[in-house]
């Protein structure tokens, strides 16, 4: 039952997405194309985020503690 | 500065009136149940009253609200998108990986000079196209409140059309310019029409100073020079002709036409074929205006710096875009005392405001004679079509003989002619009917408006103007809204680029006479459904739901104790 409702807004929310960035006018092909180079992107930039942020963070905190000290 | 009155609140605003020699112009205090900081442009309250008479016009509030940041962002961003596809299948139609279905030489003319800009069909080519199934949809019955709609399809994403023969029957009609709802068919109404059809024939095969003027056309001449409240009228059978071919007889070189920045095509054209210059001045901005004409009375004309020959102010009675009502008292009270000529173009106002019907200066009470020229069209409260100029005699029939739709273009046809008159004379309470359609508009425009507002769309205009568009800002919404609206069995015409700036696409509702409650409580319905659907409830005001406000015609809220 709840699978029901959590798929038709999910149709919803994608409705949106397709308005918003006013794809709902283009031609179902270039949906495809501008949906995978967004989702990718999307993903590519998830992926960076996980993978290095905290060690840049961590590194950049380290070096800041050393400035600090130096001085 | 001299002592302000404080004369009440209205609508939550409080209400000073300035005292002033020729013009008293005041602005309102926003107060905080707006709950943000609201320009002086986005809600102005004036009021003007003169010396002499001592009571005031209320003059109802008009609001332009603006969206919130983030509307405005989403909006460049579909715009930017999709302008990134066009530039992508523009290449593969270079490249000839697509087949081009836009106008190109042929391939013996390709080394001639380019006959067609391509990049100036750019937005046609690549926006428009893809989405103009939501417009020219051909209609196949009368269209008075409710029409048919013939049905089509497009196997290629609307390059082509073609009809599938089925009709979509008794589609409410929310665009038709019908304010009074004599877009009818019904024989009975129609039968002077058909009378003076066998009489007069349909074609009048002249124009009007060689063989084609006929008496019907003095009749309604002399109907609408009544009707306005002036001395004399002429009638022209295109309203757009009537402004284009009329204005170049009114003003030439060496004169000055200062034109409002929202005004119609029309007006426009035929202020540039008058080879007049041209000012504009913001849109309803009565600084705007008078710094112009005080820079136009100060330094006079370009070069020579003589005095111009003419000043002449050229605004309409309810800009059809916006729905917002000119500021008539204020434009008056500048034109006397900068001595500059008044061209106000009631095409959508004639009618359909004022407590009678008798346009914006019944709206706002002042003397017709103080406007030098005044124009309406017929196309759209009195269900014909055709235009007139109004006002002084030595107006009239110097454009009777001056005017260049009066000597070449062909006189308005007897049909057409006498169903103004039977329309006009219907308004007017002559022909004995007691038909109350300016009161059904009015109560229609008030209920429509204040139910939108209070759902949470973003309305631009004056509260009196039957005109209501609705904003829709982004493009991708603008396409769901038209096609949803169709799909409920609802007709509206949606507007975006180059109609309107680039942020304010809108859909536009033309309220009718006609529409009964039934049908504007089923749009209402429909609205507020899409607009949770659609997300387009942008209004940051709140309004709280009042109980339907009762008519007020005359009566003022505010009377000066003098």
């Amino acid at each position: 039952m709840d699978f029901k409702y959590l798929k038709e807004y999910l149709g919803w929310l994608y409705y949106q997405y397709l308005l918003i960035t006013g794809i709902y006018v283009l031609e179902p092909w270039e949906q495809s194309i501008f949906n995978s180079v967004f989702f990718s992107s999307v993903a590519m930039v998830i992926y960076t985020s996980y993978a290095f942020v905290p060690v840049h963070v961590r590194l950049a905190l380290n070096s800041l503690v050393q400035a600090l000290l130096c001085h | 500065m001299e002592a302000t009155v404080f004369l009440g609140t209205f609508n939550d605003a409080d209400i000073f009136w300035y005292p002033s020699p020729d013009l008293c112009l005041y602005y309102n205090h926003v107060s905080e149940v707006f709950g943000q900081f609201l320009r002086p442009h986005d809600l102005v309250i004036a009021l003007t009253c003169t010396v002499n008479c001592g009571t005031l016009y209320r003059q109802v509030p008009e609001s332009f609200e603006n969206p919130p940041m983030y509307v405005a962002v989403m909006t460049y961003l579909g715009f930017g998108i999709v302008t990134l596809f066009g530039y992508f299948r523009d290449f593969l139609r270079a490249v000839g990986l697509e087949k081009c279905h836009i106008a190109r030489e042929r391939e013996e003319q390709k080394d001639f000079v380019p006959l067609y800009q391509d990049f100036e069909n750019f937005y046609t080519r690549n926006l428009y196209m893809r989405v103009r199934d939501n417009w020219n949809r051909p209609i196949c019955s009368l269209p008075g409140p409710v029409f048919d709609v013939m049905e089509r399809v497009s196997p290629d994403y609307n390059w082509t059309f073609s009809l599938t023969g089925k009709t979509i029957d008794d589609v409410i009609n929310m665009g038709s310019y019908n304010y009074l709802g004599f877009a009818e068919n019904d024989g009975d109404f129609l039968k002077t029409v058909a009378d003076r059809t066998q009489q007069y024939g349909l074609g009048v095969c002249s124009t009007r100073q060689e063989m084609g003027n006929l008496a019907i056309h003095e009749e309604l001449e002399q109907l609408v020079a009544t009707f306005l409240g002036v001395e004399s009228s002429m009638i022209f059978g295109m309203g757009f002709a009537t402004n284009s071919m009329n204005i170049p007889a009114l003003v030439g070189k060496g004169c000055l036409i200062l034109s409002d920045e929202l005004n119609h095509t029309s007006l426009i054209l035929g202020a540039r074929l008058s080879g007049a210059t041209i000012w504009v001045f913001k849109h309803n901005n009565m600084q705007s205006l008078e710094r112009l004409l005080r820079e136009a009375v100060c330094s006079g004309q370009p070069r020579t710096h003589r005095p111009w020959r003419k000043v002449l102010i050229m605004v309409e009675g309810i800009y059809s875009m916006e729905g917002s009502v000119v500021r008539l008292p204020d434009i008056v009270a500048l034109k006397k005392k900068y001595k500059a000529y008044l061209y106000l173009d009631e095409a959508h106002s004639i009618g359909a405001v004022g407590p009678t019907g008798r346009g914006v200066t019944e709206l706002f009470g002042l003397d017709p004679s103080d406007i030098d020229v005044m124009m309406g069209t017929f196309t759209k409260s009195f269900g014909a079509a055709g235009g007139y100029i109004a006002g002084k005699k030595e107006l009239v029939d110097y454009l009777r003989s001056h005017s260049h739709s009066a000597v070449y273009a062909s006189a308005m046809s007897p049909p057409v002619t006498e169903q103004i008159l039977r329309a006009m004379k219907c308004i007017m309470g002559l022909d004995g009917t007691t038909v109350g359609k300016v009161h059904q508009l009015a109560e229609n425009t008030r209920y429509f408006r204040s139910r939108l507002q209070e759902m949470g769309f973003i309305i631009y205009g004056n509260d009196d103007s039957p005109v209501v568009p609705i904003l829709l800002y982004m493009p991708g919404k603008v396409v769901a809204f038209s096609r949803a609206m169709l799909k409920r069995k609802i007709g509206v015409v949606v507007v975006g680029f180059p109609a309107t700036p680039i942020t304010e696409a809108r859909a536009r509702f033309c309220l009718s006479a006609a529409h009964t409650k039934a049908m504007l409580d089923q749009v209402l319905f429909d609205l507020n459904e899409l607009g949770d659907d659609l997300c387009l409830k942008f209004s940051r005001r709140k309004y709280s739901p009042r109980p339907q406000q009762h008519n007020n015609n005359d009566d003022t809220d505010f009377e000066l104790d003098s």
